[in-house]
This record gives structure tokens, C-alpha cells and sequence, in this order.
């Protein structure tokens, strides 16, 4: 579907009208990402990331490759052939260290993407299924970067493996059976390398996949907008290319700069100097913690050190998952008619008040098991699911909404009755 | 329905994390245990600087090379240098004839050709460098029971590494009285070394720079354990990045060449949009 006054794909080009005939791809690309795809004028910046995170995909698909025609992932020879990338390859320390950076910069672009979708709701009706595919993508990447992490087999790849996998245990009943089922043995060891590194290459793709699906969901009602108000007429939108061609591609240079100063200048500043130390089962790390990517989920797994009627880990592990599962239920959890932030006062607070608890669960996710920093966390954690379930629910009941625009245009023009909204849009009364 | 399951959901996490809290503070306000010897008297690396630091780096091929004899002489002994061949000491300023001639100092495992049989040979440049000992029981057996770990990469596999390895070597002291006296049992046992820049304050490894002088550097440079530490700080900064420099050097392209990139596609957005206001009446 698109809006009735979208660019139609014509072809002069006798080679590229053979091709339209025969296979559309032209015209699919043209009214995807071309000027066929009619996009309110209106979007600001953080509408950007999208589109980069999409290129980290690529990315870390391109690299991702070139690095497997080197490696080997065999528990003997694994972190050794890493180091052989990094001095023997012909730039391999530049793949390696694009893919490793690539993968906390993938995280970072869908962090903010994932902020913006929170901030505008652009959860609610209706792009429900947009936003679900989305979760979908957020929990394979999870996947894929947990996996990848093991791969140098050093020591927070084994010990950060170990723990992964020793939260299946706490499931009752099944969870250690699971457990051994996931990795192929007692603990990690060649056989869960092998199938780590079969399904890291395997799960890019699977997430390619979903991508198609996001943004195939999102084609059906269009994209959302700052005003969070739908498009009413022509003068509302703009065609993808060359409007957000032009922006996105501003966007993503200063992205690459940013980026690409981490890969020269800092490209350890991300890791974990023990993860250059070969694994050794016989010797524990002194704080075992996970990639950056992972700490806000990981304080709210350590949060629960109480053994109420269920055990204490069993708690964290329900509540680690429970916190990225909520976001599943976020378009029905809220029921406020008014998407955007910026006309809700109530809510636009307590969204801040969830980007500082975030930030508190992104540091004490990777600071040490200890106090004062567990009980930091455990305030955190309870935020974060009062906001999601409880405060979200009540004040999308409650809050009185600022008045919104009559339309994009409107709200582009400010207070101005001589907006031209079209043929098929009635002026306000 | 779905949000009266929500919240019914968010307040019973909320209630056993609280819960979980409320013990945790219970805890922690009575738990008078004293810090630990090692979080009051650790220390953090000393401050040294390198040629290779900061954003526009270079080798200090003299000292890599000082660095490489203190590794032969000194560390050898116990550590080995896995990741490390000896054709890459070319990038340290030898010629190709004197990387044959440093490699053929070194006696390497081979076999025999004419039983097959184990034995060793001279070094070649294609060889890594050997290990100091046959296997991990061999290596606790000689070492109080510790392995002496590779060390290709401990300059990446510690925080502030080249200034950790600096610190290290220059850091071994009788324990403060002021220690012995607060944590008796923070005194290294037998066998054992104190050391403030050691995560535990004490480990295996004896002082293994005990003199100025200990080492002849080819250069003529004086051998203080200050410069040697130094040295080996730096030698083992290569080994565990020899792409380092090139790194750096390689950045500064890249990011000229984005920044031009970036300014263009402003301006491009900025023609791009510049007539994209919507309509208007009089228009």
C-alpha cells in the first residue's frame, strides 16, 4: 500500500523496462527506499537510525564473512587463529576490529532507534506488527552478539558462555538437561564453540530476513512522525529519495566518523582486556561480565538475590527475559490516543526518568557483584518494570494531552491557515 | 485485561527485587567487615609514556630493540612469546641477514632427520619463538607452582597494560609496615613476592630486574632497571599490537576522507531541501 499520490516507477531505459517486465525489482527498490515511498516532511534526526542500522547489518555481514575465511573455530587452535587474523592477514586487524566495533556500534544505532520508538510510541496502532518484528530483531541480535563474543575463545568468551548457558539451569526441572542439550557437553567446550560460530553465521541472515519483514510492516501505514499526527494529504509528505536520501546520508557520515575514530584510535576501549588471555576453564575471572550491550540485563539478573519462594536466580533469569518481553505488550499496555512525547507532559517525564534508569542499569550491569552497586540495581530494576507495567498503564488513563496540529503540515508551518493540505483533505473547521 | 495482568506482573517483580533490596540493605548496614587488604593497598599503574602513544604514534625502534634483549636475557627464561616469529623482529630495524642470524641464536624443537627421532635444531626466521618449557607441568614444577604466563599479549590483556608491566617491574618493596600491621596475613609467604602493582599484592615471579646494569645494552644506553623495565614495557606493547602504529597512521585518512564525505552530503541535504517547504495559498 501506499499513499495515492506516490511517485509510479517508470522506466525509460529500454534494458530497465525488459527488466520491469520480466522481474519488478526496480520498481520494488523504487517504492522501498526510492522516491516511490511518500514520507512526512517532518522527521527529525532520530529518525535516522533505521536506515544505519541497516547498514551495521551490512556491515558486519561484509566483515563478518571476509573473518570466517580465516578463522577456525576449533577449541584448540580458535584463539590463536584470532591472533592470526590480527597479524598474518592482510588487514585483518582492520576486519576484525570494523566487526568488533561494528557490533557495539549496531547496538548503539538501535538503542537510540529503539528510545525514539518509546519517546513517539511508534508502537501504537498502526504499526503494532512493525514494532514486533522489531523486539524479534532485538532478541536475534542479542543472540548473534552473545555468540560472536565466544568465538575469540579467550576468557571472558568461555566464562561469559558459561554463565549465558547456566541460566538455562535455573528453569526447573528441564533447566539442566537444557542446559547441556544448548551446549553439547557439561560446559563450553569445542562442541558448543562449533555450534556457536555455525549459528552466528547463520543468524545475520535470519535477522536479514526480519528486516525485510520491519520494514514491509512499516510500508503498509507509512512511517510515523515527530507530531506523531497521521498524514492527511500530499503537502504532509515528501518522496524517500532524494529528501531522506539526502539526510540519512549526512546521518550516516557523522555515524562513520564516530565509528571509525573507535576502530583506529580505541578499538579495545569496547572490550575486555581478559577476553586476550586464552581460555582456561581452571581459572575464574575476578568479575565476569558481558559485552556493554548486555548490562542493563544483566544488573536486573543480578538484582534478585532473594530466595523468594521461587529461587533467587530463577527470579533474575524470569525478570532478565520478562524486561525485553515486556516491550512485546507495550501496544496495548499503552492506551494513550496521543503517540508522540511531546504532547503528553505526564508521560514525557517519566520517559526521561526510564533514560537515566537505563543509564544507571548500563553501569551497574558492568560494575563488580557488590554492594553499594546490587542495591543500586535493585531500585533500578524495580523502575524499569513499574515503569513498562504499572506507571505506562495509569497514565495513558490519566494524562491530559496537549493539543495537537490539524495535520504535518500544519505543524511545519506553525500557526498558519494557509497551508495547502490537498484535494483529498478537509481544512480545519 | 491485558494491562490489569500488567500490572499485577510489574508489581510482583517489583515487590521480590524491593524484597531482595530490603535483606540486601539489611546487610550490607550491619556487615562490619573491614575492606580487604588488596582494596586499600592495591595501587593503580605509575604514569610512563611512550613514543607510541596518543594519536600520532611512531616506534621507538632503539628501544623496541633494548626491549627485545631485556625479553632474551632476562624474561626468557620463564615466559614465552607465542604469537611473536622471529622474521617479525624485521619490523624492529634488522636486516634480513641479522634476523637469520638472531634467529639461529635460539635453539628451536625439530626432529632428526635421520631417526625422526625429537630433537632441536638452530632457529630459523620462519620459527615462533620457543617455549621455555616442554609443558604446564614443567613450567609449575620450576615456578612455586605457577605457570608463567605467554607473554605475546600482556600489554592488551591488563588494564593500562604497558603501564602495568612498567609498574610491575619496578614495583617490588618489602610490605609497609603500615600493612603488616592492619593485615598480618597480607604478608607473601614463602616463595611468594610483594608487590602493590599485583592484583593480590603478592605473586611467584622473584624481582627479575634486581640491578642497573643487569643487562649490556647493544646501544650504549645506560641499564637502569628504570629503563629497562621501560624498554620491556615497550617490546611487549609491539608484541601484542605490532599493527598499532599503522593503525593510528591509517585512521587519519579515513577520517579525512569522511569528514570531506560528510561535508558534502551536508551541503547536498542542505540543496536537497532547500525548496521543500509545503505549500502555501498564495504560492
Amino acid at each position: 500500500m501506499s499513499f495515492p499520490w506516490a511517485k509510479q516507477y517508470e522506466p525509460t531505459n529500454p534494458v530497465m523496462k525488459f527488466l520491469d517486465e520480466k522481474l519488478p525489482l526496480p520498481r520494488l527498490v523504487f517504492n522501498a527506499v526510492g522516491a516511490g515511498y511518500p514520507v512526512p516532511r517532518n522527521l527529525s534526526y532520530m529518525w535516522n537510525f533505521g536506515v544505519l542500522a541497516g547498514f551495521c547489518l551490512v556491515l558486519q555481514i561484509v566483515t563478518g564473512v571476509v573473518l570466517a575465511m580465516h578463522y577456525a573455530a576449533n577449541d584448540a587452535v580458535a584463539f590463536n587463529s584470532v591472533e592470526h587474523i590480527m597479524r598474518d592477514v592482510n588487514w585483518g586487524w582492520l576486519m576484525r576490529y570494523a566487526h568488533a566495533n561494528g557490533a557495539s556500534f549496531f547496538f548503539v544505532v538501535i538503542y537510540l532507534h529503539l528510545f525514539r520508538g518509546f519517546f513517539y510510541s511508534s508502537y501504537k496502532a498502526p504499526r503494532e506488527m512493525v514494532w514486533l518484528i522489531g523486539v524479534v530483531i532485538f532478541l536475534l541480535m542479542m543472540a548473534t552478539g552473545f555468540m560472536g563474543y565466544v568465538l575469540p575463545w579467550g576468557q571472558m568468551s568461555f566464562w561469559g558462555a558459561k554463565v549465558i548457558t547456566g541460566l538455562f539451569g535455573a528453569i526447573p526441572v528441564v533447566g539442566e538437561p537444557l542446559q547441556i542439550w544448548l551446549l553439547g557437553g557439561y560446559a563450553p567446550d569445542n562442541a558448543a564453540l562449533n555450534r556457536f560460530f555455525s549459528l552466528h553465521f547463520l543468524l545475520p541472515f535470519v535477522i536479514a530476513g526480519c528486516v525485510i519483514l520491519h520494514i514491509w510492516a512499516l510500508h503498509i501505514p507509512g512511517s510515523s512522525n515527530p507530531t506523531g499526527v497521521e498524514v492527511k494529504s500530499e503537502s504532509d509528505t515528501l518522496p524517500f529519495h532524494p529528501y531522506y536520501t539526502a539526510k540519512d546520508g549526512f546521518g550516516l557520515g557523522v555515524a562513520l566518523i564516530i565509528y571509525m575514530a573507535f576502530v583506529f584510535f580505541m578499538p579495545n576501549a569496547l572490550g575486555h582486556p581478559d577476553n586476550y588471555i586464552p581460555a582456561n576453564p581452571l581459572s575464574t575471572p575476578a568479575h565476569i561480565v558481558p559485552e556493554w550491550y548486555f548490562w542493563p540485563f544483566y544488573a536486573i539478573l543480578r538484582a534478585f538475590t532473594f530466595d523468594f519462594i521461587l529461587p533467587a536466580k530463577l527470579w533474575g533469569v524470569l525478570a532478565m527475559f520478562s524486561a525485553i518481553l515486556v516491550w512485546f505488550f507495550l501496544p496495548w499496555l499503552d492506551k494513550s490516543p496521543v503517540r508522540s512525547g511531546h504532547y503528553r507532559p505526564l508521560f514525557r517525564k517519566f520517559f526521561w526518568l526510564l533514560v537515566v534508569d537505563m543509564l544507571i542499569l548500563f553501569w551497574l550491569g558492568g560494575a563488580a557483584a557488590e554492594e553499594p552497586y546490587v542495591m543500586f540495581s535493585q531500585i533500578a530494576t524495580a523502575y524499569y518494570f513499574l515503569h513498562f507495567l504499572v506507571i505506562l498503564p495509569i497514565i495513558s488513563s490519566i494524562e491530559r494531552p496537549e493539543p495537537l496540529p490539524f495535520s504535518i503540515t500544519e505543524a511545519v508551518l506553525g500557526e498558519d491557515d494557509k497551508a495547502v493540505l490537498g484535494d483529498n483533505a478537509k481544512p480545519a473547521a | 485485561m491485558i494491562r490489569l495482568v500488567g500490572i499485577l506482573v510489574g508489581l510482583g517483580f517489583t515487590f521480590v527485587v524491593l524484597l531482595a533490596f530490603a535483606f540486601g540493605f539489611a546487610n550490607w548496614a550491619s556487615d562490619d567487615t573491614p575492606p580487604t587488604a588488596e582494596s586499600v593497598f592495591h595501587l593503580a599503574p605509575k604514569h610512563v609514556e611512550f613514543e607510541h602513544d596518543g594519536l600520532f604514534p611512531s616506534w621507538d625502534l632503539a628501544q623496541l630493540q633494548r626491549g627485545y634483549q631485556v625479553y632474551k636475557e632476562v624474561c626468557s627464561a620463564c615466559h614465552s612469546l607465542n604469537q611473536i616469529a622471529f622474521r617479525n623482529l624485521s619490523e624492529l630495524g634488522y636486516n634480513e641477514d641479522e634476523v637469520k642470524a638472531e634467529a639461529a641464536n635460539w635453539v628451536v624443537p625439530g626432529v632428526d632427520p635421520n631417526t625422526g627421532e625429537a630433537s632441536t635444531r638452530p632457529g630459523t626466521p620462519t620459527d615462533n619463538f620457543p617455549r621455555p618449557y616442554a609443558n604446564d607441568v614443567a613450567a609449575r614444577a620450576a615456578n612455586n607452582n605457577a605457570i608463567p604466563p605467554d607473554l605475546s599479549l600482556m600489554t592488551k590483556a591488563r588494564h593500562h597494560g604497558p603501564a602495568y608491566v612498567y609498574s610491575l617491574l619496578t614495583g617490588y618493596q618489602e610490605p609497609s609496615a603500615e600493612l603488616l600491621a592492619s593485615y598480618p596475613e597480607a604478608a607473601p609467604a614463602t616463595g611468594l613476592h610483594h608487590n602493590p602493582y599485583f592484583a593480590n599484592l603478592n605473586l611467584a615471579m622473584a624481582p627479575p630486574l634486581t640491578a642497573d646494569g643487569q643487562v649490556t645494552y647493544a646501544d650504549g644506553t645506560e641499564a637502569s632497571i628504570d629503563q629497562m623495565a621501560q624498554d620491556v614495557a615497550a617490546f611487549l606493547t609491539w608484541t601484542a599490537e605490532p599493527s598499532l602504529v599503522e593503525r593510528k597512521r591509517a585512521g587519519w585518512p579515513v577520517l579525512g576522507f569522511l569528514l570531506f564525505a560528510t561535508i558534502l552530503a551536508w551541503l547536498a541535504k542542505k540543496q536537497v531541501w532547500a525548496n521543500a517547504k509545503p505549500k502555501r495559498k498564495e504560492d
